[in-house]
């Protein structure tokens, strides 16, 4: 492999844990405060991309040069409502029971995507970018590449700084922390750790409905998509860590570069080369790299 | 009671029920609805009930919900494609199908065993994370990959042999050895668990300190657990491939393994008697679902009765049946762990 060609898929192994990260923080973050696993966080994602989509069409038919920016605002805003009625109607009642909350979020999912194969069928969709992001950048070493990439580098980026400005600096974050370490306790004191709840459960599944977005917009949008993130999402955070916003990154990293590097190196193999990672991490640290130990 | 007599009792009425129904069957419906039954309904029933029972002895003696079931009996399947004499396209071939199923079984319990020394050290929910991630990870492996799995096509002509003068998928050859199969595996679960590993083992589920503490190896329990639950979704596994002439990816992936868990929770986890229950009203419902609802919304018929048995009663139809006698009886007696 020439250095250009390294340097390429090092590239494309950042842009790809980029959007990885994207989704896998809101998984982290709604485990991480409601030790809820949510197993219908590749459905979030479905559901930002399809209904992004659909508001998408009619707009991007019409010229419109903010159709993809809508998209991703409808988007992220789907998936949150979704989200909110996951919470309200359905988990937050029976809150502490682990087993029963990812068995009903398992449900969820497979309802979810049946039903958006109803809506949509089997066609792939991809959105296309709006011409700001469009086109390629010139790059030192590597030469020109897609923009919208390096796009998706620079919402990941967002998002994890504005995570954790959200976490550290408000007092909203306060309250989650703090949930995070003593539920019981924090109700005590007088905050309504329902309502914490489901605002850290929109704030989640609105990443996933962005995560959905963006990456039906790098590449094409299909059914059997969700499964593919909510794997990813579960080998991200298994490594990097529960809860952790810096695990969650390292963990997408590494995921992400793990699976462009093998890809390149041993196509039909490559898939191995993630779970030898999963494996090596469990191995030496249960709880996962940036994980607290239970 | 002590042990064999339970075991005689278990055994005989399920020999009374496995020989009984298809009799009944016969005696009821007309020859060709009775055999869609018997090869149908009921050998489908009989083969997923053996995979679920891997994944609910696991669950109930262990307190493991491992998601890694259907890919442990997905490796059997593979090897047993892979090695057997027949199958195409030829990856190894040219063993014979007893060597080719000993093989199978071989491999279903290394990967057990693989599965437990890499998620025993975690619990619960963790345990669940990690065990569905390996399962749609070897999905996505032997999807990929055409040297080893012929990706994702997969292996076919795997007939299974011949015996006794009949085809291996003779309805009532199959049938028979199904049946034969799932008894003695469920006669083999109930005499384990009453075992001094068994017995280890449901203390290490209840409180793994104190067990530790009397000296037992809590890890090396929980691995063996495992193996023992890789050998019976082998067996599931081989039946299940020689069933479909063949196994491909398809079979094994996020959507098999995600029903498997619906067979288990809805007949419950509690006693393995609920993964034949459970394998029973799943193939019921898979067969006249396009008869309820549109065929082609199966999924969110699925998803609507799975989503409705968590909320109503997450210890499954044994659960229902407990309460309802109980209801009766009116005799409160301890339950089942909660789920």
């Amino acid at each position: 492999m020439t250095g250009a060609t390294a340097a390429t898929v090092v590239l494309n192994g950042l842009t790809l844990a980029a959007l990885y990260f994207i989704v896998a923080s809101g998984f982290s973050l709604i485990f991480g405060l409601m030790r809820t696993v949510n197993m219908a966080h590749g459905s979030l994602y479905l559901i930002g991309a399809y209904i992004g989509y659909a508001v998408f069409e009619p707009l991007y038919d019409r010229d419109l040069w903010y159709a993809w920016y809508v998209a991703i605002l409808v988007g992220m805003a789907a998936a949150a409502l979704f989200g909110i009625l996951m919470q309200t109607a359905l988990l937050g009642w029976m809150q502490g029971q682990e087993l029963r909350q990812a068995l009903v979020t398992i449900a969820l999912s497979i309802i979810v995507a049946d039903q958006l194969l109803a809506r949509f069928g089997g066609t792939p969709r991809q959105f296309f970018a709006p011409d700001a992001l469009f086109g390629s950048t010139s790059i030192p070493l590597i030469g020109n590449y897609p923009t919208f990439r390096l796009v998706q580098i620079g919402v990941a980026l967002a998002v994890g700084i504005g995570l954790w400005l959200l976490l550290n600096r408000t007092r909203i974050g306060l309250m989650v922390r703090a949930g995070v370490d003593d539920r019981p306790m924090l109700a005590a004191m007088g905050v309504n750790v329902p309502l914490v709840a489901v605002a850290v459960f929109a704030l989640g599944a609105a990443l996933a409905g962005l995560g959905g977005v963006i990456g039906a917009t790098a590449q094409p949008l299909a059914q059997g998509v969700d499964a593919r993130f909510l794997l990813t999402a579960l080998v991200v955070v298994i490594v990097g860590g529960m809860g952790s916003i810096a695990g969650t990154a390292i963990g997408a990293l590494l995921v992400g570069l793990a699976e462009q590097i093998g890809q390149a190196l041993f196509p039909t193999y490559s898939v191995i080369l993630t779970f030898l990672i999963m494996v090596i991490v469990l191995a030496l640290r249960p709880q996962g790299i940036m994980g607290r130990a239970r | 009671m002590n042990l064999a007599r339970t075991l005689l009792r278990a055994g005989g009425i399920g020999l009374a029920i496995l020989v009984l129904a298809p009799l009944a069957l016969r005696a009821m419906l007309p020859e060709n609805q009775a055999l869609f039954w018997i090869g149908n309904i009921f050998a489908r029933a009989l083969i997923y009930g053996i995979i679920a029972l891997s994944l609910t002895f696991l669950a109930t003696y262990g307190g493991f919900v491992s998601l890694a079931q259907m890919m442990v009996a997905g490796v059997a399947g593979y090897v047993l494609a892979i090695t057997v004499q027949g199958a195409v396209p030829v990856i190894i071939g040219g063993f014979g199908y007893p060597v080719a199923i000993l093989l199978a079984l071989g491999a279903a319990v290394l990967a057990g065993l693989a599965v437990g020394a890499i998620s025993a050290r975690t619990n619960d929910i963790y345990l669940l994370m990690i065990t569905l991630a390996l399962a749609v990870g070897f999905y996505r492996f032997v999807e990929t990959n055409i040297d080893w799995f012929n990706g994702y096509e997969g292996i076919r002509n795997v007939l299974g042999p011949d015996l006794l003068g009949r085809k291996f998928r003779d309805p009532i050859l199959f049938y028979a050895i199904a049946s034969a199969t799932a008894l003695s595996l469920y006669l083999g679960v109930i005499f384990l668990v009453r075992t001094p590993f068994g017995l280890a083992l449901q203390g290490i589920r209840d409180n793994p300190r104190r067990v530790s503490a009397l000296g037992y190896n809590v890890m090396l329990h929980r691995i063996v657990a495992f193996g023992i639950a890789g050998f019976i979704a082998g067996c599931g596994g081989v039946l299940a491939t020689i069933y479909n002439i063949g196994i491909s990816p398809g079979s094994i992936g996020l959507g098999a393994t995600m029903n498997l868990l619906i067979i288990s929770v809805i007949g419950g986890l509690g006693h393995p008697i609920g993964a034949f229950i459970g394998a029973l009203l799943f193939a019921i419902f898979d067969t006249f679902a396009a008869s309820i609802y549109d065929r082609d919304r199966f999924n969110t018929l699925i998803g609507a009765v799975f989503l409705s048995i968590v909320l109503i009663s997450p210890d499954g139809a044994l659960g229902m049946v407990r309460r309802l006698r109980e209801g009766f009886a009116r005799k409160p007696r301890a339950g089942a762990p909660p789920l």
